[in-house]
């Protein structure tokens, strides 16, 4: 069973409109994000209370929200999971009067103390989650500083690798996928969680490792290819590769979307973050980090004239010089 | 068979038979997070200002003392912050600096108008901290394993002043915070007068000024000192300097008072003995004040010469008893706590989370598996075969480790699985490549190994980077994650190279006829 046989699609070809397409997502994107105020944090990074529910009988959203009403701030009520179970998850800002001895945890009892004497049915108390000022706003920091830091470790590590312009493409396209992942986060009004950004996270590591297998084969047809310019040399690359890319992406693609439907709603953020990640990482090295890696690089002009389709397949059936990685063996 | 690929098939047999013995049975080998056991996750910071403030107060009283001794006359001595105290209206300054000499250790001083102010030296005030903290993590310690939890952590964490608990399968949250929180400073002093119903009647007795040698303090609610009918708290004038605290102690344990009801007694070591029963001895028929955390529980009348035991008494039930002789006999923290994160998980979202990313888990493998056979066929079996060993040796790993396995980390063991078919992939799709150009089926999986071998290295080497990030990054479940990956990043490099090329070879040995079909990629 083969899926793609010596494709020569030009992918580089349609770089510029891919561009703007990307411009497009990135910018509606961040206008999503401006106009709902800023990224919407969870309690991890803002600080504040959840807590998770669970009532032995139905009980209807308005309810809930009528028995926390009269708390002071603002409050979040949502299902937890599928309505069978009964679950529910109310959530708290900061309120001002926090971090002083134990009180943190005031917001809790009075979600607790709330439903207790609002006459709904017994529950059982899932989960809690307090956070403090302090450590939100450590988390926040650490964070940003452990993404920022990772890229630039793996740019560093690609640059000596490869050369700068592939690892300049390559951070364009993981900033591409972040920025693009966090809109989709946003307009399908999920938090920025630890967990979130954990997936996203992984996602810089999966969008650069899909980058490299690439890189990895146009640094390797360049060997034997000096005569042609970069983005034939690249476009072939992204052909020879693109079986890989395929079967590695949807396998991906589906154990992820295995994560997201039966994965719990603990890990649903985490899934969901994933799926946009694994499509944008795909789309975004054949399109982005490869574009930017030949607009950047130099050797862009053909050293001869281009060779002909025909002098093309003569030269894939070519045997392959011995590349760097090989070990006589 | 030659004899090289005997002994590469011996090695991956043992690696294999090695990771299934190290988890197996999983239920007990592999440890659960708190995510999915269920359990009590705080982030807790000593209040260093406050221990450093203690060191103030006590460095001021001490000179206030001294300066008394010598009759050095001066207006004022207050202590103005944590780390800072200033004496003013000094008369003679020769005799002051004489007299104040022992202060310069600990305080840098800076000279006013007839005025000083003494800032604790910066290394001082951090040494103090650093020690709090670490007497705090070690008391917390010390109670967190008389609760008898079962693998407890606690760590110090982030800022320097934060301390990481974490109590897997406790789920009654207070109790632990009160246990762990409580300061739990154990004072008997002496009563100079009281008790007084309010806080007014106390301040008339001394007309309006508290002596610099005594302090106010709250007591529990005592219906007989208030005159019967109205409970209320009832306030005591002290003695500032504790004789004996509950560094002197021995030992605590819950008892039972006169009337049985449960209360807590203690007794002292050889040298707090001593001194408390010099004390008592003294101050027969005067109030003896019983202080935790500077509230008054008890404050009887000392009869006769008591040497080396007391008894704490007060509406206890028997669980508190029993805790606070807990926190009596494993010290006093060296300064009050806040709580600056708290996760609990319920046993049952534990339970569900398990059932869900186990469920998920193996529904994402028996997806990729399906796949991999209809499109590899027979080859694809080599795969599988990879990604299974793949991880069984992270389990194995995790459980060596004592790794702890959490709900993030399940979703690493999906992009394991995910890593693991990606590189088996770029080998295979090479090796397709290669045949294509017709060397022969040995040269070509050959030469399709050797050249990925390095792209492969280079995927590998930057998920590790931001795995590391990860870990560094990430609190109690990220890090589960970022441990996971890297271990099954490491464990791929093994089982899709040198497993998956065994594979290939035992096979191309067995039909040494070398035709495209024999692997029917």
């Amino acid at each position: 069973m083969q899926i793609f046989t010596n494709t020569s699609y030009n992918f580089t070809r349609w770089r510029w409109q891919a561009a703007a397409v990307s411009l497009v997502f990135v910018i509606a994107g961040i206008s999503v994000i401006v106009s709902r105020g800023g990224l919407p944090v969870g309690i991890d990074f803002s600080g504040g209370t959840i807590v998770v529910v669970k009532f032995d009988q139905d009980v209807t959203e308005d309810q809930v929200r009528q028995a926390v009403g009269p708390i002071p701030g603002e409050e979040v009520v949502q299902q937890y999971g599928d309505a069978q179970d009964r679950e529910w998850l109310i959530r708290l800002a900061l309120t001002d009067a926090v971090e002083d001895g134990f009180s943190i945890d005031q917001g809790s009892q009075q979600i607790l103390n709330a439903i207790e004497g609002a006459g709904l049915p017994s529950f059982e108390l899932l989960s809690r989650e307090i956070v403090g000022p302090v450590i939100g706003a450590d988390l926040q920091r650490r964070g940003l500083y452990a993404t920022l830091a990772s890229l630039l470790a793996i740019a560093v590590y690609i640059t000596f690798r490869f050369r700068v312009s592939f690892a300049l493409g390559a951070v364009a396209a993981v900033f591409h996928d972040v920025i693009v992942t966090v809109a989709f986060l946003v307009f399908f009004g999920y938090d920025l969680s630890l967990n979130i950004v954990a997936a996203l996270l992984t996602i810089t590591g999966y969008s650069v490792n899909d980058t490299i297998v690439i890189f990895d084969r146009v640094r390797e047809n360049m060997r034997s290819r000096r005569r042609d310019p970069l983005d034939d040399v690249v476009n072939l690359s992204v052909n020879q590769t693109l079986s890989r890319t395929v079967i590695t992406s949807g396998t991906t693609f589906f154990s992820v979307l295995a994560l997201y439907l039966f994965g719990g709603e603990v890990l649903r953020g985490f899934a969901f973050t994933m799926l946009v990640g694994v499509v944008s990482g795909t789309y975004s090295t054949v399109f982005i980090a490869s574009a930017i890696a030949i607009t950047l690089s130099q050797r862009n002009q053909p050293l001869a004239a281009s060779p002909t389709a025909a002098a093309r397949q003569e030269a894939k059936a070519r045997p392959k010089r011995k590349t760097r990685g090989a070990k006589a063996s | 068979m030659n004899k090289n690929l005997r002994w590469k098939i011996v090695l991956i047999v043992s690696v294999i038979a090695l990771s299934v013995w190290s988890f197996y049975p999983p239920g007990q080998k592999v440890n659960l997070g708190l995510d999915l056991k269920g359990g009590v996750h705080l982030i807790m910071r000593v209040q260093t200002d406050a221990a450093l403030r203690i060191e103030t107060d006590t460095s001021a009283e001490r000179l206030r003392e001294a300066l008394n001794i010598a009759a050095v006359q001066y207006t004022s001595l207050e202590v103005s912050s944590p780390t800072e105290f200033a004496v003013e209206g000094i008369e003679d300054d020769q005799a002051f600096r004489q007299v104040a000499v022992d202060a310069d250790t600990v305080f840098s001083r800076s000279e006013g108008v007839g005025s000083y102010t003494y800032t604790m030296r910066p290394n001082i005030a951090s040494q103090l901290g650093e020690e709090a903290v670490a007497q705090a993590q070690q008391t917390i310690e010390r109670r967190v394993n008389e609760l008898g939890v079962a693998e407890p952590i606690v760590a110090r964490q982030g800022a320097a002043d934060q301390i990481l608990v974490q109590l897997p399968g406790v789920t009654d949250v207070d109790r632990a915070k009160e246990i762990i929180g409580r300061t739990a400073l154990l004072e008997l002093k002496l009563v100079e007068q009281g008790p007084f119903p309010s806080e007014e009647a106390a301040m008339q007795a001394v007309s309006d000024v508290v002596p610099p040698d005594m302090e106010l303090v709250s007591g529990a609610e005592d219906v007989a000192a208030t005159g019967g009918g109205t409970p209320g708290t009832v306030y005591y004038l002290v003695r500032r300097v504790a004789p004996v605290t509950g560094r002197d102690l021995r030992t605590s344990r819950p008892t039972l008072d006169e009337n049985n009801l449960p209360a807590v007694s203690f007794t002292f070591n050889q040298d707090g003995a001593q001194r408390f029963g010099q004390f008592t001895e003294q101050n027969i028929g005067r109030g003896l004040a019983v202080m935790l955390d500077n509230r008054v529980f008890t404050a009887p009348i000392i009869q006769s010469r008591i040497a080396d035991e007391g008894r704490i008494t007060g509406s206890f039930t028997q669980q508190e008893a029993q805790d606070l002789s807990l926190v009596l006999r494993t010290g006093a923290l060296p300064a009050p706590m806040d709580i600056l994160e708290e996760r609990t998980v319920g046993p049952t979202l534990g339970r569900e989370s398990i059932e869900a990313g186990v469920t998920a888990s193996l529904g994402g493998l028996a997806l990729v598996i399906v796949f991999i056979l209809l499109h590899y066929r027979v080859t694809g079996l080599n795969a599988v075969v990879s990604i299974v060993v793949n991880l069984s040796i992270l389990l194995g790993m995790m459980a060596y480790l004592g790794a702890t396995l959490t709900l993030p980390g399940i979703a690493g063991f999906i992009l394991t699985i995910g890593i693991g078919v990606d590189s088996n992939v770029l080998i295979f799709e090479r090796i397709k490549e290669e045949l294509a150009t017709a060397k022969g089926v040995r040269a070509a999986v050959n030469a399709g190994f050797d050249r990925v071998w390095w792209t492969i290295v280079d995927t590998h080497v930057a998920s590790l980077i931001s795995a590391m990030f990860l870990f560094q990054f990430g609190t109690g479940p990220i890090r589960g994650f970022a441990t996971t990956l890297t271990i099954g990043l490491l464990a791929n490099i093994f089982t899709a190279v040198f497993v998956s090329r065994t594979m290939f070879e035992l096979v191309l040995s067995r039909r040494p006829q070398q035709q495209a079909q024999v692997l029917s990629i």
